[in-house]
């Protein structure tokens, strides 16, 4: 039971990524299909931060009182790959608008089914 | 011994090049024309002038690229595939004469890609011929099914359309079971290159072999019209009668036929087969096609359905004689596929004549046709003479000679097939000769033959079947390269 | 120059996408030929390179002059070549065709449209030339946001399409993120070279499994594998010509090395069999993709649609060469994607030049157009024998390598599969071709004369025609110097 609890971070990841996906394909409003897509995004980024994590480290910033011991401070590296990702959500959420800004000014609407329907006509 | 040659890409390539000026030249018919006959002259004169060198064991031969790793594009010109060639490339020039007078007194449309797909059609039936290899093979046997396809839907019309689709779906199936024979053949040896006797070494296990064969006359066995594998051929009669004639007579169907020869005696080889007993299934089957096809052509009222069935029956004569592992069957099998193609185009020249004369399709109306194109139907009688195998006419040779290769292992069902279907043969032709010379005439009116153009190709084939009879190794050698190929793929056993 | 020529393929493409991006202000047509001359540089920067890792090696370059594992790595060996060369060649010639009939828009319009292509382009090289794993990831989402925008250019449909894509294409590329976050947590490295040296010690692991799984689930939403393919139909069949053209023809292909690439190199074969079989699995749903493509295509009635499922069917080649994981069916697969390519973008260019010229997109409408349109049809003809598989075209000859490599795995299923889909596909194709070819509508005839397409439409049309007809004289060069160097070590 203790290793779950220390590990509540991942535990919540989960049902971010859970919620996430249900969004994205549960759901009929395209709106929140897209605000689905960020929250698993954000999961995943959640996900490499806590990854990048250690046990007594401290943010990566030389502090000359701790020397420049790899050991004393957390790995960078996932929070620069994060930094990308995050630009990278931010740009396809954007292209996201810019698309469901079209379909609306055509259809009058953002409801799947009813988007659906009057693809047919 | 092999000496390196152009001679084979050359013949190959002259129809192809040809295809690009009869598109060019399409609104100048004349010209157009001259194009097809020029080429199909230097078709023949490319192959003939290798006849000398095949009979002297010197094969021209060429590799051109690679293909594949360890696998060429690789043309070798030896007896078998010169036989076929000469087949292919004569009457193609026979055949373009008679094209010209049928295409023009009926009026068609759609001639230019009509003599282009011929050119490309003899291009690949060539090609056929003169592959060194099963890879290079498969190349232009499946580039024969697609040129044929606008040849066999040649008139437009839905029953030529639905005709189309079931010679497509048939032949290309059939392309498809080849294929995978070629890549087993290739996984278990690592080459693909014909040899007479075959390539197959004896650790091949048994499971092997037996999978192999049966890929191999499946495949090819639905070119060479084997039953049940064969009714595309009578559904393509649809086809103006041009293209019945040369290509269910002669290219396609010999194509098929030339491919199971390849099959048994250069890559299986004889001693394979015959170490499973696999060859008396090939028999059996060509046996029953025979009887079967000869039934059924009985029934036919239409004169160019009872010739396809007719063709069905003759093609496994040469099946059956390759399967008897014998030099006689083999001599008697392969000089058939030549001796069939001269005889049956003939047949099938006059029914196109006898249409073009005078529109009739069906045998119930040819009673005293005989009297109105006397010379169409002597040539019709001399040729159907030579189908039922009598002397001394080409086919009586070819007959004998299987025969004796039934006797030589002493299958005497085999020998009684043959016997039996000759007079079957007989028993659908004659009443055809009886009705045209013997029966009155439903309209009156003198001698109205079919044109020149039409009329000449007809006596010249004819007058070969009578030729090759008595002197089957006139012009052509025929008999010399037949037992050749027998000599080789036979002289193991 | 020569040793930057790795770096330059990509940065010539972005500084040619912006340069057509001002130029579009000034004049859209001087946007058009820019980004011709932007993609015909880097096909020639492409060649350069090949010739240079022909003759001493593969290159590996270094951003910055920061050396792996620190820095971003761009690793060039054969087969990397080989990607490039097909991206930027059918990117050129695709560029070729005008822009009315190809983007289904006018030249006057107000769109980026040329910095959209080539930055999809940069795109793809960057994934393909990358040395590590999280620089994929990122070129991967560059081509993949240009080609939604691209995509919704065919009118509100499409964007409805393309927003389906966007979705399901961002869950692809999160998973694959995802992976890669499971792999460097526990390996400590994104460098491809490096993780392949770090992992053995390590497979055990589930993470590394989990990783693995993620990261191919990731790749196969993108590449449209069995059964993550929905969106696939849609998108290519309402996007413009030339956007499904590159879709289908190169960025489906490019994920699909993706994965090639990390089962080759990454998570070696060796290595993979023994964990878990992803090989067999992906194998079997290239498979399945192959029979369902197939048979779906058979169904449609709308021609550009029909293509869209073909595609999934090619697709499903690829990853069977895949799935077999030995040389010759890996061989097979990556010939393929060169051969889909051209026969894929010869079609739709085909596609394209109909709907524009004709109105005509359902296959009832095709009827006589081989009078209409001879050497457009022509072309289509060509096209189409070669998705048959009929030789010399190069369809035959990946299908070969893919046959050879089924036998060597004793895997018959396949064997039976690949030879099916040749019929299956002869099906849907011959259908348009008897239609094609069969007299067509007398008044319709009588009104147009044998009015087939300008020359500068017909031009890259005819260009691919004759390269599927010549690829199979090409084959075994590429084979023996481009793609068995690096998959025969199998």
């Amino acid at each position: 039971m203790t290793d779950i609890t220390i590990h509540y971070s991942y535990i919540i990841i989960i049902i971010l990524l859970a919620i996430g996906l249900y969004g994205m394909l549960g759901k009929r409003n395209l709106i929140k299909k897209c605000i689905g897509l960020t929250i698993f995004q954000t999961a995943i980024f959640l996900f490499f931060i806590e990854g990048g994590l250690k046990d007594g480290g401290t943010v990566p910033v030389i502090d000359p009182s701790l020397g420049v011991e790899a050991i004393n401070y957390i790995n960078p590296l996932p929070h620069v790959m994060i930094l990308t990702a995050i630009v990278v959500s931010t740009a396809t959420t954007g292209v996201a608008m810019a698309l469901l800004l079209k379909i609306y000014r055509k259809y009058n609407s953002l409801e799947e089914d009813v988007i659906m329907e009057r693809m047919k006509e | 011994m092999v000496t390196t040659s152009y001679m084979p890409l050359a013949a190959i390539l002259i129809s192809l090049v040809a295809i690009i000026f009869i598109i060019a030249l399409s609104k100048k018919p004349n010209l157009r024309e001259a194009v097809t006959i020029l080429a199909a002259i230097g078709k023949l004169a490319i192959i003939l002038s290798m006849l000398p060198a095949v009979l002297d064991s010197r094969y021209p031969a060429l590799n051109l690229i690679d293909l594949a790793p360890g696998i060429q594009f690789a043309l070798k010109v030896d007896e078998a595939g010169m036989i076929f060639a000469l087949l292919a490339s004569a009457l193609w020039l026979v055949t373009s004469f008679y094209s010209i007078g049928y295409m023009r007194k009926l009026d068609e449309k759609r001639q230019t890609r009509f003599y282009a797909s011929f050119a490309l059609c003899l291009s690949s039936t060539i090609g056929i011929a003169f592959s060194a290899n099963l890879f290079t093979f498969y190349i232009f046997f499946e580039v024969l099914t697609i040129a044929t396809y606008p040849l066999v839907t040649h008139e437009g019309t839905e029953e030529a359309l639905k005709a189309g689709r079931k010679y497509l779906a048939y032949l290309l199936t059939g392309g498809v079971v080849l294929l995978a024979a070629i890549v087993y053949t290739y996984q278990i040896t690592g080459t693909l290159d014909f040899q007479a006797g075959g390539i197959l070494s004896t650790d091949t296990l048994p499971f092997q072999i037996a999978i192999l064969f049966s890929l191999f006359v499946v495949g090819f066995g639905f070119k060479s019209a084997i039953m049940p594998l064969h009714s595309w051929l009578p559904s393509a009669m649809v086809a103006p009668t041009p293209v019945s004639a040369l290509l269910h007579a002669v290219a396609v169907v010999k194509a098929g036929v030339f491919g199971m020869i390849r099959a048994v005696g250069f890559i299986l080889g004889p001693e394979t087969i015959n170490s499973l007993g696999l060859s008396g299934i090939l028999s059996i089957a060509a046996g029953i096609t025979i009887i079967v096809a000869s039934l059924l052509a009985f029934h036919q009222d239409n004169l160019k359905l009872r010739l396809a069935y007719s063709t069905i029956g003759h093609l496994s004569y040469i099946i059956l004689g390759v399967s008897l592992l014998s030099q006689a069957g083999w001599t008697g099998g392969v000089m058939h596929m030549f001796n069939h193609g001269v005889m049956k185009i003939t047949l099938f020249l006059c029914a196109g004549a006898i249409f073009v004369a005078h529109r009739y399709t069906n045998i119930s109306q040819l009673n005293g046709i005989g009297r109105k194109m006397p010379i169409t139907m002597a040539a019709f009688t001399i040729a159907s003479l030579g189908l039922a195998g009598i002397p001394p006419i080409a086919g009586f040779v070819s007959k004998f000679l299987i025969v004796q290769g039934t006797m030589d292992n002493e299958q005497f069902v085999y020998a009684a097939v043959i016997l039996l279907s000759g007079l079957l043969n007989a028993g659908y032709f004659f009443p055809i000769v009886y009705r045209a010379f013997f029966k009155k005439p439903a309209s009156g009116g003198g001698v109205k033959e079919a044109p020149y153009l039409m009329l000449i190709p007809i006596v010249v084939t004819g007058a070969l079947s009578l030729l090759l009879g008595i002197f089957p190794n006139a012009i052509f050698n025929l008999y010399d390269l037949a037992s050749s190929v027998a000599q080789l793929v036979m002289g193991g056993l | 120059m020569i040793e930057h020529l790795p770096a330059l393929i990509p940065v010539s493409l972005i500084l040619f996408a912006f340069l057509a991006g001002f130029l579009r202000l000034v004049n859209p047509r001087l946007s058009r030929y820019s980004a011709i001359l932007g993609a015909l540089t880097a096909f020639v920067f492409s060649i350069v390179v090949t010739i240079d890792v022909l003759k001493n090696g593969s290159i590996s370059y270094h951003f910055g002059n920061w050396p792996p594992p620190y820095g971003i790595e761009f690793v060039l060996d054969t087969l990397t070549c080989f990607m490039v060369l097909v991206i930027t060649g059918i990117g050129s010639t695709l560029l070729m065709f005008p822009t009315k009939p190809g983007f289904m828009i006018d030249e006057q319009q107000q769109s980026p449209l040329y910095t959209l292509v080539l930055l999809l382009l940069t795109g793809l090289c960057g994934m393909v030339l990358s040395g590590d794993l999280f620089n994929v990831y990122v070129f991967m989402e560059i081509s993949s946001l240009t080609t939604f925008a691209l995509v919704s250019l065919g009118g509100p449909k499409a964007a409805v399409a393309s927003f389906r894509y966007l979705i399901m294409a961002s869950i692809g590329a999160c998973c694959y993120l995802l992976g890669l976050g499971f792999i460097f947590f526990t390996v400590g490295s994104v460098n491809m070279a490096d993780v392949l040296q770090l992992l053995p010690a390590v497979y055990d692991s589930p993470s590394i499994i989990g990783g693995a799984l993620l990261m191919i689930t990731g790749l196969g939403l993108k590449m449209a594998l069995f059964p993550f393919h929905t969106w696939l139909p849609d998108a290519h069949s309402y996007a413009p010509p030339i956007v499904a053209a590159l879709l289908a023809a190169v960025q489906i292909e490019t994920s699909a090395y993706i994965a090639i690439r990390l089962l080759l190199n990454v998570f070696t074969p060796a290595l993979m069999s023994d964990l878990l079989p992803i090989t067999q699995i992906i194998g079997w749903l290239g498979a399945a993709g192959i029979i369902f493509g197939s048979v779906m295509a058979i169904a449609q009635t709308n021609f550009k649609r029909m293509l869209a499922y073909s595609t999934v069917a090619q697709v499903g080649f690829v990853t069977l060469g895949l799935g077999l994981a030995n040389p010759l069916g890996m061989v097979g697969g990556i010939l393929h994607i060169l051969a889909h390519a051209l026969m894929k973008s010869c079609l739709f260019l085909v596609a394209g030049s109909i709907s524009h010229h004709s109105g005509i997109t359902n296959i009832q409408d095709f009827q006589g157009l081989g009078r209409r349109m001879p050497w457009t049809m022509a072309a289509f003809t060509v096209a189409a024998l070669s998705m048959i598989g009929i030789p010399p075209t190069a369809g035959f000859f990946s299908k070969w390598y893919l046959l050879l490599g089924s036998l060597d795995n004793n895997n018959w299923v396949f064997l039976v599969v690949i030879l099916a889909s040749t019929l299956l596909n002869a099906i849907y194709f011959f259908r348009l071709i008897e239609k094609i070819y069969s007299p067509g509508d007398a008044q319709v005839e009588a009104g147009t004369q044998s009015k087939d397409l300008p020359k500068n439409m017909l031009v890259p049309i005819i260009i691919l025609a004759v390269a599927i007809l010549l690829m199979g004289a090409v084959s075994v060069w590429l084979v023996n110097n481009l793609l068995m160097p690096v998959v025969g070590g199998l």
